[in-house]
């Protein structure tokens, strides 16, 4: 099925999402919408799936103009969709998932899961996938989530299929999986939007590419142009892809993990007898697939979680069993995974954010009282040093980008007296130029003598900071290798496997 | 996958950590303790009869005597044995099952009413007839509940629907002389204050339990009002309404014990036990319930599909509403005979307690009913047969049962995950 999209234009307030975008996708053609996060790509397909209404412009199948009142009216005409965050509900079963919305029933409304059973399995069958009707959603690793979402789109017989950011949650075996499940849908004649701004997924699927920037098409690439070339015209200026580092000098070893557990709620073992060191003037990056006991791990350090045995000290003192606070006294800085849920407070302006981890001494409190003058020049030189663009100190942190948010997190942690910096997904949703930045504030604090510990889902981003990679799976790390240690390899491991040639 | 070059993997499943958890046999113990010290050091003599049959069942069952002091020193045994084993499973870290819960709980409960009742009898088939009569309204109260925030919406106003309800049928049933339109008149009236509540937390994203309360408040007034000026001044006319007549069912309600109590009984009852069955079977077997779960579980997924979140969640506010409404009806069609002021007396909260305790299904929230209604007619009985037992503390019994159930025994259970939080489509 072709699908075009007209001078699509959707405004949030005085915000302009989409400037009148135009798009066309032939049939049986992989068209990929590339795009720094916040480009207004995924407000797009949910213009084009019914879940926006556009101010102005059309969206029209096989050359007949639609009207999409919901996302019912859009899946009736075709449309199919595979969100970035499943729509999935964890406690139904597959076949209820994909049933959802267009239940056959018998008798007095009873569902018929034997229909919507064979469905899945037919569907499943087509493809190749093993995925069993009666298994829990919630109970399924992501990858196989991602099967239920497009079986549930294809029992639709959806002639396009819109995926947002598919990888995001993906090992790269994964991905190569999927990349190889969207050429077979091609071979099928089904239309293709894939959203991205992974440059290398681009090349390699890509029939037809789109870049968008701040709401608007800024041009169209061919699937040869390099990855310089298409990070260019995303960014819209020349980006510097890769991190400038001089090799590490480790010194004597900062932060000590020996046998450390980490047991959730329900009795898991969420990290299991994990041991690492970090050296003074090192980055250890920890590798891993989202939800492999990277978070627990890093909480665990901070003090965060209420069940942990083993050791962990920094500079010869252990830190288990203290609190918070006194961990964060003894010099560790810390990023959050969350930056607007645990970062940072949104209501509260730049400068108390700025200050919100040191509320309980001099300079920033006397008596009891903020220091208000004090707090108010320390936030603008910050504020400068760290190149946060906002109005002013007094600006709400709730109203900043995601990268502007990030270095306010940043300023915070890196402005005390650090003997330990762990940063958590510290580039997840910011834009190309604050990556940049933060990374190069990361390889400084790295180079003043500080060991660094970096979470990162992000396979580039491991390689480019990394000296060294721990890897997790299942709460437990498979194996620490060299930073240069090939994508490949670091990809087995990432699904739980040591190739031999590693020495673990 | 392709596993070439792997030479070992590590395991796919998480390893399971042992948590040792004490509150089981910390809770036996305390149960235990004051056994002992009610029924053992404060023993009393006697014989303690439990009757099993009214003159008029055509199957007599004879009562059962229990030594009042033997009695209670075995049972106490029991449960001294039951903690002992609770707590032996919790050091070698295993959870006590349920059964261990439910023998105890009888074990106390049979200690208990034979500590109680020495010198006297306790009518069992009196006991538990006044115990479906009580939880009635708890348990139409309770379905509405689970409808409510199993499609999004925290329905604190239970008590409000189950009042409104018992005032409008009253009202209605009198001046039409005919109960069917008073109960018409109670679905009604329950739908009404479902969509005040459906509107100001749907359409106006108020917070829910704020709406909920504010609800109880006004229409407890509201009714006191009326009850007041209007159905006092011509009490014949307005706030006498005929009631439904218990209804034998033939040879069911010959069955000794179980019969009287569930087969003896009037259309409202009966309706009941069909309500909380296609209630539960409609929840989970239908496409109404799927979408309905859906909606309560992750509103934007069901979004979408093409299910229109909040058009679901008003209509099913409004209906369990009604629901609730129905049950209100009993106070007034079913039992008492009249509207007097308040008379829900805090029913529609412990409604909402058997929601939690029931976990969200229709089917256990039933039980969780029966168990509070059982609790309250025991002060009943108790105090009608002049047991002894002080009538503090006897009316104190149905709130320390839901206390209990609720905070003890359930603990932490994951309701909806999209109960009170409003659906805002951006």
């Amino acid at each position: 099925m072709k699908l075009e999209l007209r001078g699509i234009t959707k405004r949030f307030g005085s915000l302009v999402a989409n400037d009148s975008i135009d798009l066309t996708v032939q049939p049986g053609e992989i068209h990929c919408l590339l795009g720094e996060n916040g480009a207004g790509k995924s407000t797009l397909m949910n213009v084009l799936y019914g879940l926006y209404q556009a101010e102005e412009g059309e969206v029209l199948l096989d050359d007949v103009v639609q009207r999409f009142a919901g996302p019912g009216d859009a899946m009736r005409a075709g449309i199919g969709m595979v969100h970035q965050h499943f729509m999935l509900i964890p406690v139904f079963s597959v076949a209820e998932n994909v049933m959802l919305g267009h239940e056959q029933t018998g008798f007095g409304g009873r569902l018929d899961l034997d229909a919507a059973r064979a469905k899945v399995r037919e569907i499943s069958a087509r493809f190749g996938f093993h995925v069993d009707p009666d298994a829990l959603v919630g109970d399924l690793p992501v990858g196989v989530q991602q099967r239920v979402e497009i079986i549930k789109a294809l029992s639709q017989n959806a002639r396009v299929l819109v995926f947002d950011e598919p990888t995001a949650v993906l090992t790269p075996q994964e991905t190569d999986e999927l990349m190889t499940i969207m050429r077979q849908l091609k071979a099928e004649g089904t239309s293709i939007v894939f959203i991205t701004h992974k440059l290398r997924e681009v090349r390699e699927v890509a029939d037809r590419i789109t870049v968008i920037r701040l709401g608007k098409v800024v041009g169209e690439a061919s699937p040869a142009a390099s990855n310089s070339e298409l990070a260019a015209l995303m960014v819209g200026r020349a980006v510097e892809l890769t991190v400038h580092k001089q090799p590490a000098r480790p010194g004597a070893a900062g932060l000590v993990v020996r046998n450390l557990d980490v047991i959730d709620p329900l009795g898991l073992k969420v990290v299991n007898n994990v041991s690492f060191e970090v050296h003074a003037g090192e980055i250890l990056a920890i590798a891993g697939v989202q939800g492999n006991g990277q978070t627990e791990l890093t909480e665990a350090i901070l003090g965060l979680q209420p069940r942990v045995t083993g050791e962990i000290s920094l500079n010869g003192k252990p830190l288990t069993g203290l609190s918070v606070r006194k961990i964060l006294n003894a010099g560790v800085g810390f990023v959050p995974e969350d930056r607007t849920e645990d970062g940072l407070v949104g209501h509260f302006s730049i400068a108390e954010n700025l200050m919100l981890d040191r509320s309980d001494r001099e300079p920033f409190v006397r008596n009891g009282n903020l220091q208000l003058g004090y707090l108010a020049e320390f936030a603008q030189e910050k504020k400068d040093e760290f190149d946060i663009r906002a109005e002013s100190i007094n600006s709400k942190a709730g109203q900043l980008s995601g990268g502007n948010q990030q270095k306010v997190v940043l300023a915070r942690e890196l402005s005390r007296d650090l003997k330990l910096f762990v940063a958590c997904q510290p580039t997840r949703g910011i834009d190309v130029g604050s990556i940049e930045f933060v990374h190069k504030r990361m390889v400084a604090t790295r180079d003043a003598g500080i060991p660094v510990v970096v979470v990162s889902t992000e396979l580039d981003e491991v390689v480019a900071l990394a000296d060294r990679i721990a890897v997790m799976y299942r709460g437990s790390i498979v194996g620490i290798v060299p930073g240069n240690t090939p994508r490949n390899v670091l990809g087995l491991m990432m699904a739980g496997e040591i190739p031999g040639e590693v020495a673990a | 996958m392709t596993t070439t070059t792997a030479s070992e993997s590590v395991s796919a499943s998480l390893e399971s950590a042992s948590i040792k958890s004490w509150k089981a046999p910390i809770a036996y113990a305390i149960f235990s303790l004051i056994a002992i010290v009610l029924f053992v050091v404060n023993g009393r003599d006697g014989v303690s009869r439990f009757r099993l049959s009214n003159d008029a069942d055509v199957i007599q069952l004879a009562p059962i005597d229990n030594p009042t002091r033997l009695t209670c020193v075995l049972l106490v045994v029991l449960l001294v044995a039951i903690t002992a084993y609770a707590a032996w499973l919790s050091s070698r870290a295993k959870r006590a099952p349920l059964w261990l819960t439910i023998l105890f709980a009888l074990a106390f409960m049979w200690a208990f009413l034979t500590w109680a009742a020495a010198g006297e009898t306790i009518p069992i088939t009196g006991l538990l007839l006044g115990t479906v009569a009580l939880s009635a309204p708890l348990i139409f109260g309770s379905l509405g509940g689970v409808i409510s925030e199993r499609v999004g919406v925290v329905n604190v106003a239970i008590e409000g629907q189950l009042l409104a309800g018992a005032f409008l049928s009253a009202f209605v049933a009198s001046v039409t002389g005919n109960p069917w339109v008073g109960l018409v008149a109670a679905m009604v009236a329950g739908v009404l204050v479902s969509f005040l509540l459906a509107a100001f937390s749907i359409k106006y994203i108020v917070d829910q339990v704020i709406v909920g309360v504010v609800l109880n408040v006004l229409v407890a007034g509201l009714t006191s009002f009326l009850y007041s000026t209007v159905l006092t001044s011509n009490t014949p006319l307005f706030n006498s309404p005929p009631r439904f007549p218990r209804i034998s069912i033939p040879f069911l309600s010959e069955i000794p014990i179980l019969g009287p109590v569930l087969f003896r009984q009037t259309i409202i009852i009966y309706c009941m036990y069909i309500a909380v069955f296609v209630v539960w079977w409609a929840l989970f077997r239908t496409k109404w319930g799927l979408r309905l779960r859906a909606v309560g579980e992750h509103p934007q997924a069901a979004d979408t599909v093409g299910i229109k979140v909040n058009a679901t969640r008003f209509w099913n506010v409004a209906l369990a509403g009604a629901i609730a409404g129905f049950g209100g009806a009993y106070f007034t069609l079913g039992s008492v005979g009249g509207f007097t002021k308040e008379m829900t007396a805090g029913a529609g909260f412990i409604a909402l307690a058997a929601v939690i305790f029931g976990r969200w299904d229709p089917i256990r929230a039933t039980l969780a009913a029966l168990l509070f209604g059982f609790a309250t007619n025991l002060q009943n009985v108790l105090g009608a047969i002049g047991s002894g037992v002080p009538s503090e503390f006897l009316l104190m019994l149905p709130y320390v049962v839901t206390i209990f159930a609720v905070a003890g025994l359930v603990g932490y259970v994951r309701g909806p995950a999209a109960s009170g939080k409003p659906y805002i489509k951006a």
